[in-house]
């Protein structure tokens, strides 16, 4: 053996190894592709070969080869070949490559789950903790769910090394598989206060990444975040700590207002850069939260602004980056602040650092006003001019834009001098922004009517002097705002002075290199104006110039008629043929101008952007239904072998077309032009074929050659500067006029205190020059602008919106649904789905009442509450609220004891007695159904939760100890998977079949004429950890109601220990004293209390006697009362469900380590799955497979014994064939199964 | 989250990447070649912060890198990091890097991948930071080193020999390779704790 390893490893040491391979290709530089193609080859042979240390060898290079781009996915399988190695080199080299290359389409990453599995419950640290790595890097939802559960116990491991990395991992999990979050949550909780500060800090890590998405569900957290904010000294915790409140203090302003002052203390007292700007950042938000009502936290914002210019006017061009960031930020809120520091924002711009100009940039856009708009804009635009490099010029570009059109063009008082800016915006050279300069002009010509008249006559030059837009090809990207020119002087042409000479402009021939979108609209445009001369010459006498129009459209539309773009040649060809038809009428001298204005009448208002989303289907119209049916089968079928024909020889030609090599390509080139050239027949391209579509005479039209380095001036165009003399002329005459009304006043009213008028200007001090009409867009009858739809469907955090709250108030509650239990599932929750349909109604309200009833009765026990309160939430009957209720409750609950608590089954009160659906109206029978039922049927039904929550609080304490057991069972039995258990749950119940009927678990105890005791099925068993190994507990439940009249109290619960079983004492009591029950009764009400029992051997049923002493209290008297009972302790309450995969279960029957037995029942009538479903319940089995009428279940005992049966059915005889590997066990349980039915 | 951390060296051949989500080769060459056209052309002397990590995540995203000797490290992060304690962290990794290869230099990294990675994978697990304390990372490296080499053990050792022997006989060692191989100088910056 050892032999054969040193000759694998001599044969191995000729092998390339990664090293080698990297030389290798730096020394093949020039053919380097063809070297790592031999590469990869040999690496094909080394994977081909058993000995794990070449294919472990072989994957490293792999991984090296995919950092240069290459696809290595084919290796998938070896890579999982590695990473089951048992030698941990190997094993980190093969997750390494997994989590380089692995993704959720990798198939054979469902083969890992195992191997996963056995590496994370790894008695060695770096196995584990190298296979959770590599988890986080290719978790994949299967993945997540089947090992949810394993990593949840690896966050409670005992290396701080493992456990911080399954913490970390948890997010993971939790993205991948949303159900994984409440269940585990708690736990994570707990590790925020980890001993160890790794730890702690991938636990704080975990929530504030969960927090950010959907921060209202960590609301809860917030007191213990706050006292890990001023205990930690880690800076990296501290940081993510401080991101989390600024994130959750807007939902909770309350919050916010403590933040203020400790992060106060930490920016004064912090000497990490990275502390001080987040906690900036946090005091900001907070402000923004409190902007609305705290107006006395000026001194807050005056530190945040003067720390930020500190860190502005730093250096280190990160502090000034950062600094103008957070800048940014208070001035949304707080804008007055942060243009005191305008200088210091303009400053900034001129940095040679793109990062900084932008960000100063983004400020900008908040420090505008009516009163510096102009400026601002002017200075952007002399660095517009200066600015190299077409991409900060662009983001300049829009800049100026969004800076002049925000919140409705609120700061611009002269559009005149908006339309001049975006004019002189056309003059940048290979902007990328034309369309955003065109949907501009349009926007203000159509919603600011006054500007019509000005915007017109610029664009109508615009249109003039296209050939400087269009004349240099790199300027394409401007030749959009031609698109808005056109419209513009079209729709509203009667602003036009000089209507022909447009119209002659927006007809030459170049127009026909300009894109089609753009054509079709000169076109269109051009009948407008056409409309516009006509009516212009109507009333003339010489209609001359109306028809020399005419002739002008006749002899240039036809150049459009031919565009290859059909938008454009439709249009132009119509619009060709009105021309000529109303050339025709005009020859008769008929007048048209009124009917060809009334093609283009009408006003054409701006729709906004939502509109289309709000129409509401009318009624009756269904968007989904045939307009006309589907063509039938039989056509379809006749075209099929057409469209399979055509497929292939595409297909074919496509192939073939691949196989031709660039040289292949050119020797053939050279040979059709050499047959060519020898065809006399074959025409030959030649120069002038194209010029045959162009239009005559463009030779003719002079070009005419600009110089752009020098910036360039259109003609007739307005400079933008101009106005801002003006607008300062008109702004001091304004004010003169304005001082002199005052001093009129002033003379007036003498008396008057003086106004300061010599200060600056305040905002509504400036009047617009315009008088400025913005149409506002239209909508939809009785719709609504709104956000609400812009949110993205596809988030994955959307998934994790958990409301987390009700996990959170103490560690004794946590109402975990059945169905949310992470790991291996019950069977009962799925298996009595239907039952519950009925009795929901009936229960639901009960219970809502029990619970608020609860509520009383910790309110009586002298915790002052809000009576009226819980008495209006009792009437609302909202879930939401009671449960809200519930959690304001729940840190006085904390108060009761443990015992309380486990017994806080439902008193009800005594106004609800009253109630028609009373427990105490109830017949016992079904009142014990009722008890228990509730909680099965609603397990069903995940939304209905909340409504059983008092009893879920206990059960899923219960599920929880469950829960550990099962996942320690987990190390040793890997085969015991979740993805099993839920399997085997589907098969066993298929929806359609019939409803099952209620079962309870609750059996009488005994009963005399005060009261009655249930006992439920003992089947809460938990290992005992520590050094009783060989011991175990049952938990069992006793309700206790009371149905007499009178009060009972003093109730002492006592049994008679056997040497088996033991009821478990509180310390420091002597084996024969009794246990008080924790509660008094009412009249009329029950309530549940559990007692724990430690068994030593679980093989034989025990029966303990036991007694009930308690006081019956009427209001004349008081007597002592006694109840003797017997405890039935069945070998199935030893049983836990625990489900089973079904090849682990085949694996299992094999060993042979099991001892046979059957038993056969007759005169079975219930259809099989009600048969099942009873044995899961009462006796807790799981389903493993079902075939028909046959199914195999399995069930575990509390000490590892497993059970497995065999049921058969035929005819009303069931057979059950089973096998334990303890004999005397399986005879029992078999016989409590026969007990079952013989009872039914 | 982290998105992305990239090691490339001034020419921009990628010396190392990790991706903590999935792209293709493809996607993931085009992302560090257009990630090293960002980075290139910036001076010395401007902010590490890039924003606009446009094939990764979209606008949210930030690059922050840093730039020593012959390599840029970058990292592409959300707005969840804070970006100064990313810079801190770079300067973390690389000071690893320096302790664990003794002078580090770029070509270290080139022939060590697989090594560089495992020292990121005590730092940063599937984009979270998983810790920061150089000290902790160095005592889980080298953990995890005595591991392998106690694994090795004696059917390692001719390996080992051989390797020594190819070293000696190629002129190409891989130190004598002229790249510019200078060793990265770590700058000591005010460390983070």
């Amino acid at each position: 053996m050892a032999l054969k390893i040193v000759k694998g490893s001599i044969d191995r040491m000729f092998d390339k190894n990664l090293q080698d391979l990297v030389r290798g290709i730096r020394n093949h530089k020039e053919d380097e592709a063809k070297y790592i193609s031999t590469c990869i080859d040999e690496i094909k042979q080394e994977l081909k070969q058993d000995n794990i240390a070449v294919k472990a060898n072989a994957v490293c290079k792999l991984t090296y080869l995919q950092m240069l781009g290459y696809d290595v996915s084919w290796a998938a399988f070896n890579i999982v070949e590695v990473m089951s190695s048992s030698k941990f080199t190997y094993k980190r080299i093969g997750y390494l490559a997994a989590s380089q290359c692995f993704h959720e389409g990798t198939d054979v990453i469902m083969l890992t789950t195992n191997q996963i599995r056995k590496d994370l419950s790894s008695p060695h640290q770096y196995d584990t903790g190298v296979a959770l790595t590599g988890l986080s890097c290719f978790v994949t939802p299967d993945l997540a769910r089947d090992l949810a559960n394993d990593i949840m116990t690896l966050m409670s491991h005992t290396k701080p090394y493992i456990r911080k990395k399954a913490v970390l991992i948890m997010y993971k999990v939790f993205l991948k598989y949303p159900e994984s979050l409440r269940p585990a949550f708690p736990r994570l909780k707990e590790k925020l206060e980890d001993p160890d500060p790794g730890v702690q800090s991938a636990a704080v890590n975990v929530i504030c990444e969960l927090a950010r998405r959907n921060p209202k569900n960590y609301l809860s957290l917030a007191p213990l975040f706050f006292k890990l904010m001023t205990s930690s000294t880690n800076n990296w915790v501290l940081i993510k700590i401080i991101k989390l409140f600024g994130a959750l203090t807007p939902l909770e302003p309350r919050l916010g207002k403590k933040m203020i002052e400790p992060l106060t203390n930490l920016i004064h007292s912090t000497s990490a850069m990275s502390l001080l700007y987040e906690c900036v950042n946090t005091v900001i938000a907070v402000l923004i939260s409190l902007s609305s009502g705290m107006p006395n936290h000026s001194a807050s914002i005056q530190l945040c602004v003067q720390k930020l210019r500190i860190l502005i006017e730093d250096s280190d061009q990160n502090l000034k980056y950062l600094g103008l960031l957070a800048m940014s930020k208070i001035l949304k809120t707080h804008p007055k602040s942060v243009q005191s520091h305008k200088d210091l924002i303009l400053q900034c711009l001129d940095d040679k650092d793109e990062s900084i100009r932008l960000r100063a940039l983004d400020l900008l856009y908040g420090m505008v006003s009516k009163k510096n708009l102009m400026e601002i804009v002017k200075k952007l635009m002399l660095h517009v001019d200066k600015a190299e490099g077409t991409t900060y010029r662009d983001e300049l570009l829009t800049k100026i834009i969004d800076i002049c059109s925000q919140s409705n063009y609120q700061y611009i008082t002269n559009f005149e001098w908006y339309i001049s800016i975006l004019v002189e915006l056309t003059r940048l050279e290979g902007t990328r922004h034309g369309h955003l300069i065109a949907s501009q002009m349009l926007d203000v010509a159509i919603r600011v009517k006054a500007i019509r008249g000005f915007a017109v006559a610029q664009m109508a030059t615009l249109l003039d002097n296209a050939h400087l837009l269009t004349g240099n090809t790199q300027r394409n990207g401007i030749c959009e705002v031609l698109y808005a020119a056109a419209w513009i002087c079209g729709e509203f042409s009667e602003h036009l002075e000089e209507p022909m000479q447009t119209l002659e402009a927006m007809l030459r021939p170049k127009v026909a290199t300009l894109p089609g979108h753009i054509q079709a609209v000169y076109v269109q445009n051009a009948a407008k104006l056409f409309a516009t001369v006509l009516r212009k010459h109507e009333g003339e006498t010489d209609s001359q110039a109306a028809q020399e129009t005419s002739q002008l459209l006749i002899d240039r539309l036809p150049l459009f008629v031919q565009s290859a773009n059909l938008e454009v040649q439709e249009r132009a060809s119509c619009i060709l043929q009105l021309v000529k038809y109303i050339q025709k009428l005009q020859q008769k001298n008929v007048e048209v101008a009124e009917e060809v204005t009334a093609l283009f009448a009408g006003e054409l208002n701006p729709v906004a952007p939502k509109a289309q989303k709000k129409v509401p289907i009318p009624e009756g119209l269904d968007l989904d239904a045939w307009i006309n049916e589907p063509p039938s089968e039989s056509e379809s079928e006749d075209e099929k072998p057409k469209a399979v024909f055509t497929k292939e020889e595409h297909k074919h030609s496509r192939s073939r077309h691949t196989e031709v090599d660039e040289k292949e390509l050119a020797r053939r080139r050279e040979a059709r032009k050499q047959e060519q050239a020898n065809n006399p027949f074959y025409i030959k391209a030649s120069p002038s074929s194209q010029k045959v579509y162009d239009a005559p005479g463009v030779e003719h039209i002079p070009v005419v050659q600009i110089d752009l380095s020098v910036p360039l001036k259109v003609p007739g165009v307005p400079m933008s500067d101009q106005y801002l003399k003006l607008e300062e002329e008109r702004r001091q005459k304004d004010k003169a006029e304005r001082k002199k009304k005052e001093k009129k006043k002033k003379r007036e009213k003498r008396g008057k205190g003086r106004k300061a008028d010599s200060g600056p200007e305040s905002e509504e001090d400036i009047r617009p020059a315009h008088q400025v009409d913005i149409v506002t867009e239209e909508m939809p009858e009785n719709a609504l602008p709104s956000d609400d739809d812009d949110k993205d469907p596809n988030d994955p955090h959307k998934a994790l919106d958990i409301d987390l709250d009700n996990l959170l108030s103490g560690s004794s509650s946590r109402p975990l649904a059945d169905s949310e239990k992470l790991p291996v599932r019950t069977h009962r929750p799925e298996v009595l789905k239907s039952p519950a349909e009925d009795r929901v109604h009936e229960s639901i309200p009960q219970e809502t009442k029990k619970r608020s009833g609860k509520e009383k009765k910790e309110k009586k026990k002298g915790k002052e509450k809000d009576r009226k309160r819980s008495k209006e939430e009792k009437k609302k009957k909202k879930h939401k609220e009671v449960e809200e209720e519930l959690l304001e409750s729940q840190p006085e609950e904390a108060v009761q004891s443990e015992e309380t608590k486990e017994a806080a089954a439902p008193p009800t009160s005594a106004e609800e007695e009253t109630a028609p659906s009373s427990a105490a109206a109830v017949d016992t029978s079904s009142a014990a159904a009722l008890e228990s039922e509730p909680d099965e049927p609603k397990d069903a039904e995940p939304e209905d939760t909340k409504s059983s929550k008092h009893k879920k609080k206990k059960q899923k304490k219960e599920k929880e100890e469950k829960e550990k057991k099962k996942k320690k069972r987990h190390h040793h039995h890997h085969h015991h998977s979740d993805a099993g258990g839920e399997d085997s749950v589907q098969n066993g119940t298929v929806e359609e079949e019939e409803p099952l009927p209620p079962m309870s678990n609750y059996s009488l105890l005994a009963e005399n004429s005060y009261i009655k005791m249930m006992k439920e099925d003992a089947d809460q068993v938990y290992d005992i950890q520590g050094n009783h190994q060989d011991e175990s507990k049952v938990v069992v439940s006793v309700i206790f109601e009371n149905k007499s009249d009178s009060f009972l109290k003093s109730m002492e619960f006592n049994v008679m220990d056997s040497l088996n079983s033991k009821l478990q004492r509180p310390e420091g009591a002597g084996p024969h004293d009794s246990l008080t029950v924790p509660f008094q009764l009412p009249p009329g009400v029950s309530n549940e209390a559990r007692f724990v029992f430690s068994v030593q051997s679980i093989v034989m049923p025990q029966k303990l006697k036991g007694t009930l002493t308690f006081i019956v209290k009427s209001d004349e008297s008081s007597t002592h009362e006694k109840l003797d009972f017997k405890l039935h302790f069945t070998c199935t309450s030893y049983l836990i469900t625990t489900p089973c995969y079904s090849d682990a279960y085949a694996k299992l029957l094999e060993s042979g380590d099991l001892k046979g037995s059957s038993l056969r029942l007759e005169g079975i009538s219930m259809p099989f799955h009600h048969l099942l479903a009873r044995i899961c319940f009462h006796h807790h089995f799981s389903v493993v497979e079902r075939i028909d009428s046959c199914a195999s279940m399995y069930s575990r005992s509390i000490q590892g014994h497993h059970v497995c049966l065999l049921v058969k059915t035929s005819d009303q005889t069931v057979s059950i064939d089973a096998k334990c590997d303890e004999p005397s066990l399986l005879g029992n349980v078999l016989d409590e199964i026969k007990q079952t039915f013989s009872k039914c | 989250m982290i998105k992305a951390i990239l090691i490339f060296n001034n020419h921009g051949k990628p010396r190392m990447s990790k991706f903590y989500e999935h792209y293709t080769e493809d996607t993931e060459q085009q992302i560090i070649r257009e990630t090293f056209h960002l980075v290139s052309k910036r001076d010395e002397n401007v902010c590490n912060f890039l924003e606009g990590g446009l094939l990764i995540g979209g606008s949210e995203n930030k690059l922050i890198y840093r730039h020593y000797a012959t390599l840029y490290f970058v990292f592409c992060v959300d707005s969840s990091e804070s970006e100064l304690g990313i810079l801190d962290l770079i300067q973390v990794f690389v000071e690893t890097l320096d302790k664990c290869f003794e002078n580090v230099c770029e070509l270290d990294l080139i022939f060590h991948l697989d090594k560089v990675h495992n020292i990121l994978a005590e730092m940063v697990m599937g984009g979270m930071v998983l810790e920061t304390n150089m000290s902790e990372i160095i005592t889980q490296v080298e953990a995890q080193g005595k591991m392998e080499k106690s694994e090795a053990g004696i059917a390692g050792a001719p390996a080992r020999a051989v390797s020594a022997v190819k070293n000696m006989n190629l002129p190409e060692m891989p130190k004598n390779i002229n790249i510019g191989d200078i060793s990265i100088k770590v700058p000591n910056l005010p460390s983070f704790k």
